[in-house]
């Protein structure tokens, strides 16, 4: 598996792709220091653009890369390597490979200005984690649908649905369903639909982080008495780390039962 | 070394292979024929493990391939279509399947019988059919391994390489390797073949010597008898 891990990590560093990716995220961190000049306002903005940008860039990416690998893959089936390697292989060099990208594109231009001695670094690494866990999930999904989709306008298709259903029309459910049924305890019931979508996860585990839940009103009080607690940080944490494996998982499953 | 009990593959209402029993014993070179869409690549990659049968049974050396791996360690196999990924050198790609593999090769040997010097920092996008086939052949003669399958291992080749091919072909004959090959070049088929399988609609329709084949059919050449197979076989 580590090999088929260097060969595809190998791959995409070579590509453009990766660079434009880093380089991106590079210029978005000096802009938003260069406009915020506060390490902690800037966390705040960079929240808002990573936990939306950054399931889309997992989304497209790892649809792409599944369709054009489809003849290395093809290749190594027919070499003595276990199914699951490839796969996962291939994932993890993926994932990484974004994951990267990320890392060092954000984390460069913050650390230069002064993030290791600011009080925002606890935050910063949460919201690093978070995107780390983003683009495990949703690189995962996505290959998920190349997997099960031959058709690539469909695979694409599907996977930016995907994308848009929890980035967007998931919040827009949610709210409607808040409005609607105004007259009840909602509680445990936004406290699970929150925990049930990635992305707004991430976006409530960052927010009471930054000690903005008070704009949250009464809801907010209610989350932060979850999620604000160390223990509401492992079960989300946890839920995250669930929200990886199992697509990986199901991924592996069928890959194990396809023809090709 | 290759035994198969009724194996049956559908692909979505296609039924592929209706019940395929083989049993393949002999060292030599086994070469398995059949019009397009007989079956041929289908039951090959069941034995590679890349189409998982609906029903039925493969064993290789007396045991069952079923979620298994590491017997493909004693498989060399050539694709129909070479398909590999365009932006690789074909040296780096030559590199990563020996690196796969960790076992002695003897590609340089084999790039000098094919001539693909000029090509090794070339990338297989830029590489045309023919070459890419030679690629293919080297890639998977460089191993060795005690059974080989080939699947259409004449497509594309030029009449230098179509000669190095059978060379090489026979030579690992006589190092006493299994060899499945497919093909629709007949003249090829009687020069190298042993024994013929003929596929047809997903079942084994003969199986036999090629003087067996010729006997059967009352034809003089294997392209005549394959025809005559053919056709009888429509009037059934």
């Amino acid at each position: 598996m580590f090999k088929i891990l260097k060969y595809s990590f190998y791959d995409l560093m070579r590509s453009s792709w990766s660079y434009v990716y880093f380089l991106f995220y590079l210029a978005l961190g000096f802009v938003l220091l260069f406009l915020n000049n506060d390490v902690s306002k800037a966390v705040i903005t960079l929240m808002n653009i990573i936990i939306v940008l950054v399931p889309l860039i997992g989304t497209i990416f790892g649809v792409m890369y599944f369709y054009n690998s489809k003849e290395f893959t093809e290749l190594l089936l027919a070499q003595p390597i276990k199914r699951s390697s490839i796969f996962l292989g291939q994932y993890l060099g993926v994932a990484f490979s974004l994951t990267l990208s990320l890392l060092l594109g954000l984390g460069i231009p913050f650390v230069i200005y002064g993030l290791l001695e600011s009080t925002a670094i606890f935050d910063f690494t949460l919201l690093l984690v978070n995107g780390a866990f983003l683009t495990l999930i949703f690189t995962a999904l996505s290959f998920n649908i190349a997997l099960v989709n031959e058709n690539k306008i469909k695979g694409f298709g599907y996977s930016i649905l995907v994308w848009l259903f929890l980035a967007v029309i998931y919040d827009g459910l949610f709210l409607m369903s808040l409005i609607v049924f105004e007259e009840y305890p909602l509680d445990t019931f936004s406290l699970v639909a929150t925990l049930l979508n990635p992305i707004d996860l991430s976006r409530t585990l960052i927010l009471l982080k930054l000690d903005i839940s008070a704009l949250l009103g009464y809801t907010g009080a209610v989350f932060k008495n979850f999620f604000g607690t160390n223990q509401g940080l492992i079960i989300s944490l946890f839920t995250l780390i669930l929200w990886t494996f199992l697509p990986v998982w199901r991924l592996l499953f069928k890959a194990k039962r396809k023809d090709f | 070394m290759i035994e198969i009990t009724g194996l049956h593959k559908k692909f979505g209402k296609n039924e592929v292979l209706r019940g395929i029993d083989l049993d393949i014993q002999s060292k030599g070179i086994v070469a398995i024929l059949g019009p397009n869409g007989s079956g041929k690549t289908t039951l090959i990659k069941s034995i590679l493990g890349m189409v998982i049968p609906n029903r039925g049974n493969i064993s290789i050396s007396g045991n069952s391939i079923k979620n298994q791996w590491a017997y493909r360690k004693e498989i060399e196999y050539l694709p129909q279509i070479a398909n590999f990924p365009g932006n690789l050198k074909v040296k780096e790609l030559i590199h990563m399947i020996k690196d796969l593999h960790q076992k002695p090769t003897n590609d340089e040997q084999l790039i000098d019988l094919f001539g693909l010097q000029p090509f090794l920092n070339k990338k297989l996008s830029t590489l045309s059919g023919g070459t890419k086939q030679k690629v293919n052949i080297v890639l998977t003669f460089m191993f060795d391994k005690p059974m080989i399958i080939l699947d259409e291992p004449t497509t594309g080749l030029d009449p230098k390489a179509l000669i190095h091919l059978k060379e090489l072909i026979q030579y690992e004959k006589t190092n006493g390797k299994t060899i499945l090959v497919t093909s629709h070049i007949m003249n090829f088929v009687e020069e190298v073949a042993d024994e013929i399988i003929y596929l047809l609609e997903g079942k084994i329709y003969f199986k036999g010597s090629v003087d067996a084949l010729k006997k059967q059919t009352k034809q003089k050449n294997v392209e005549h008898a394959i025809a005559t197979i053919t056709q009888n076989s429509t009037h059934v």
